[in-house]
């Protein structure tokens, strides 16, 4: 009858293992409070602090039954508030609270490793949720503090200086591999599960609608629309208009885009030379990308409508890339549909009858649309108008009291007063939305454009010219086009703090790593690696050879790692390999060799533990220690490769 | 050879008879004996430290001697004294006390350092010199010394370079229920000790003590002691390391370890057995005072992998 094993014995934890454990809960699940539910946060950090309490105390870890009762409840609370256990936020939310309670049950080594594996899995949930720089580096002491703590835990009682070295030693090491598999691991476009909430829910950017007070709001969003990087010179900044939704149905307040259906794509005649710039577009959940006027080459997978916006196929959820070419002299649909036109002139049935009555007045005046436009931007030129963020609000008729009482108001508000004379003088017109100027990182070169510099301007058309850009706010405040919204607002006008002149140099810095990390890191999409690899010479490469390439340097590294190992421990002689080896067998029949155990020990726990054995092994044990020991070789190691050979050959978990 | 051999493990089952369940700490007096050793033995009063030394003197037929260490103890009364003789109108020579084979020196830190140094000079040179002459010491010379465990009062704990001269120092402790029940049991232990038959002669001990320093000690197992010296002289729990000395030591008591087992080489199993008692008294604490306990010198085996 076959003896019953006994387990191998759990190892104890040692007492200053426990610290470093709660550390490690710590650092791996703190940074989900922000997105768990309170009372699980709470009821975390609780668990943790009571560990830490009994560790002081020398208290004995609470009983077993206790545990699974306030587990089960805790799963019954996050089914509650999830409603299910599956999916992204039930599923950090169990391992977060599997990691608050693992602690309490640590009895044995192996309860500790468990809490630090559960600690690595947790680390990368973390990437759900966030994957700016701060989460990385974050993450990168963490999982430096978890290698520490499996130091701790194998390596016993050390200063803390020597573990944190040896850590961040392990890590350094690791480094070529983690840049091997980046590099090559073979990228899918768009992501393998559930997206960052920070990657796709950006902000809304630009409105759908434009009505008073729309674009001023944005104007104080210091956050970035997008970044460009041109091919040759930046061109002029009143030249850099981005083309965003264009506006040309009225209804006495908002402007909105025309329902169109069956147009044909804008037809645009270039004049002079185009400039070719890549543009970084941050998520903004919408389906129109941002162009300079005119677009010429469009990125795959986007088009130009009709009232030459560049649209992409999906909306923008991620931050992506598109490389455009555009004419900046051009000239747009010089034959224009009746039906376009007819939208552009219409104009809500009443409302704004003094408005009604100027534009009337010019039409009869002068015929020519030209000369009623010029009227038109001589008026806010000479108007006494001012340039503010904060006008006074608009009543019933908001053209009238923009144009003949308050005088004082936004890009929107000359754009849609603006257009809104042209069409009631009969010049077909409408309001483009879209972001003016920009900044130029002087670190890196990008230029960046801001929420803040959101604009709204007009196109009107004319027989012969087709659509011409007439930017009322130009002619009123000059500035603005000229040399950006900081210059062109009053004083007392507040703007985002990032857009202030005097913290430039910080943000031009801060900026630059930024926009590094997402361009290198977080784009590195399957373009870049492409990219990337046909710069080595890798032209063509598909994900087969690229797994083949990431397996083979992968190899390589172990194999120098290994070499190098090898070459620093002395080749052990024939009879303590053969030795080592019998103990390696031994080992995996569930007696581990000590490494301080002499043999005839050693071969006594094995005929004590294996009964069976025991006869092979003390003999084993006898010729290798006479061999060694006494000077006296004889035939040990042929004896000791025999015994090996007549050692069962089952694999044993311990 | 055998035969000796054989009378080796007679003696130590016939004084395991007398002082039971203490086979370990027979195993390393007697290794300590055929290493040419002295032994220090501290412990309680009463836990049969006089009787493990007069069963050894008269198990391997050697003359035994007691001296009680007192504070007024000289070191005349250790080493003799020269009396005159009128009959012959000459000084003669009374040896003391130390002129035995086997001296059991009771409470060695009760006496002053003087009278310490008086033996412990003795134990080292293997001889006396008083008034001018010196006199050997018989062959063999064992000293087993006791000492008080040394928070007790009035006492004067022997100094480090003093403790080195004793190749081990031991404890003997209670014995276990069974043990003591025997013992409670068992008659008259003076009776019994006087009808122990020798089972070695004096004249064996020689040839025993000149095998066991041929015990064969191959390079790994110098390459271990030298990592286990190492070891402790790495080690920031205690003040010093082991010394060259304490390393000679420990190979010549692991010899004689090895030897008693029956074996002609040492093996790592010899020398982690004889490590406590051979490095535990000669590595002070660098915290708390006081010398290594058994964990110390367990964690240093620990740590220390076999080459």
């Amino acid at each position: 009858m076959r003896q019953r094993r006994t387990p191998p014995a759990a190892e104890p934890l040692e007492r200053g293992c426990v610290p470093w454990l709660l550390a490690c809960a710590l650092a791996t699940g703190a940074p989900h409070a922000g997105h768990l539910p309170v009372w699980l946060s709470a009821g975390a950090a609780a668990a943790l602090l009571f560990r830490a309490w009994l560790w002081r105390r020398n208290r004995p870890l609470p009983a077993r039954w206790l545990l699974v009762l306030v587990v089960v409840v805790a799963i019954a609370g996050i089914y509650a508030q999830y409603r299910t256990l599956l999916g992204r936020d039930a599923g950090v939310a169990l391992l977060v609270l599997f990691m608050a309670l693992k602690p309490l049950e640590t009895r044995g080594r192996r309860d500790a490793i468990v809490v630090v594996m559960l600690g690595f899995f947790l680390l990368l949930t973390h990437y759900f949720y966030s994957q700016s720089i701060a989460t990385g580096l974050w993450l990168l002491a963490a999982a430096t503090l978890q290698t520490a703590t499996l130091l701790r835990l194998f390596g016993g009682a050390r200063p803390l200086p020597d573990i944190a070295r040896r850590a961040a030693l392990l890590l350094l090491q690791a480094t070529p591999f983690m840049l091997v598999l980046f590099l090559l691991f073979p990228r899918v476009s768009g992501p393998l599960w559930g997206l960052p909430q920070d990657a796709h829910a950006g902000r809304s950017g630009l409105p759908e609608t434009i009505a008073p007070g729309t674009i001023s709001d944005l104007v104080l969003d210091g956050s970035i629309a997008f970044r460009v990087s041109f091919d040759g010179a930046l061109p002029e900044n009143s030249a850099l208009y981005w083309r965003g939704p264009v506006m040309d149905e009225f209804d006495g307040r908002n402007w909105r885009p025309a329902r169109l259906g069956g147009f044909e794509p804008a037809r645009i005649e270039a004049k002079g030379t185009a400039v070719a710039y890549e543009i970084t577009l941050e998520p903004h959940d919408q389906r129109w990308l941002l162009a300079l006027d005119a677009p010429l080459a469009l990125p795959e997978r986007a088009f130009v409508s009709a009232r030459m916006q560049a649209v992409a196929a999906e909306p923008v959820r991620q931050r992506s890339r598109f490389a455009f070419r555009s004419a900046l002299d051009y000239r747009l649909n010089t034959a224009e549909s009746r039906r376009m036109l007819d939208v552009a002139r219409r104009l809500p049935a009443a409302g704004n009858p003094r408005a009604r009555a100027l534009a009337a007045g010019w039409r009869t005046r002068h015929g020519q649309p030209q000369a009623i436009v010029a009227e038109a931007l001589q008026l806010f030129r000479g108007g006494n108008f001012v340039y503010t963020l904060q006008p006074p609000l608009l009543g019933e008729h908001p053209v009238d009291e923009f144009v003949f009482d308050v005088r004082q108001g936004f890009c929107e508000h000359y754009a849609s007063a603006f257009v809104f004379l042209m069409r009631a003088a009969g010049v077909p017109a409408r309001v483009v939305a879209g972001y003016q100027g920009g900044e130029v990182n002087p670190v890196d070169g990008y230029l960046v454009v801001r929420q803040s510099d959101a604009h709204a301007w007009a196109e009107v058309w004319i027989e012969g010219e087709g659509w011409r850009r007439v930017d009322p706010t130009a002619a009123s405040a000059p500035a603005r086009i000229e040399r950006g919204i900081a210059s062109a607002l009053p004083e007392a006008d507040a703007l985002p703090t990032m857009t202030r002149l005097d913290l430039r140099w910080l943000r031009f810095r801060w900026e630059a790593i930024n926009n590094a990390w997402n361009q290198w890191v977080l784009g590195y999409n399957p373009d870049r690696q492409r990219e990337f690899l046909s710069r080595l010479g890798l032209e063509g490469i598909d994900w087969r050879g690229m797994t083949a390439l990431l397996a083979a340097l992968c190899a390589l590294l172990l194999a120098g790692i290994g070499l190098s190992a090898l070459r620093r421990r002395p080749r052990r002689e024939p009879l303590q390999r053969a030795w080592l080896a019998l103990c390696a067998r031994l080992a995996r029949l569930g007696v581990r060799r000590e490494d301080w155990e002499g043999p005839l020990d050693y071969a006594a726990r094995v005929a004590a533990a294996r009964p069976e054995l025991a006869e092979t092994v003390l003999a084993a044990a006898a010729a290798y220690a006479e061999a060694r020991y006494g000077g006296r070789p004889g035939d040990a190691v042929d004896r000791l490769r025999e015994a090996r050979r007549k050692l069962p050959r089952k694999w044993s978990i311990a | 050879m055998s035969d000796r051999r054989r009378a080796l493990s007679d003696t130590i089952a016939a004084a395991g008879r007398i002082i039971l369940g203490k086979e370990r700490q027979i195993r390393l007096a007697l290794a300590c004996l055929l290493a040419r050793g002295h032994l220090l033995i501290e412990d309680l009063p009463g836990v049969g430290k006089t009787t493990l030394a007069h069963a050894l003197a008269r198990l391997l037929g050697l003359d035994f001697s007691r001296i009680q260490f007192t504070s007024d103890l000289l070191p005349a009364d250790i080493v003799g004294v020269s009396i005159y003789d009128r009959e012959q109108a000459a000084f003669r020579f009374l040896p003391g006390p130390v002129f035995a084979q086997v001296v059991l020196a009771d409470e060695i830190n009760r006496a002053t350092p003087k009278t310490q140094s008086a033996l412990l000079e003795a134990m080292e040179e293997r001889q006396v010199t008083a008034e001018g002459e010196t006199r050997r010491l018989p062959e063999p010379f064992f000293v087993i010394a006791t000492q008080n465990p040394s928070h007790q009062v009035g006492t004067f704990a022997l100094p480090e370079s003093q403790l080195d001269r004793f190749l081990m120092r031991i404890a003997l402790g209670y014995p276990d229920r069974a043990a003591e029940r025997e013992l409670l049991a068992g008659g008259n232990i003076r009776e019994r000790l006087d009808a122990l038959p020798p089972t070695l002669a004096p004249a064996d001990l020689l040839p025993l003590q000149q095998a066991v320093a041929a015990v064969h000690v191959a390079p790994a197992l110098v390459d271990y002691v030298q990592a286990l010296v190492d070891g402790t002289r790495q080690d920031p729990a205690f003040v010093h390391g082991l010394s060259p000395r304490a390393a000679l030591a420990l190979l010549a008591a692991a010899r004689a370890w090895a030897f008693i087992d029956g074996r002609d080489m040492v093996l790592p199993e010899d020398v982690q057995a004889v490590l406590p008692a051979v490095a535990a008294h000669r590595l002070g604490r660098a915290q708390g005072g006081g010398h290594a306990n058994a964990d110390d010198i367990a964690a240093i085996v620990r740590r220390t992998p076999l080459p």
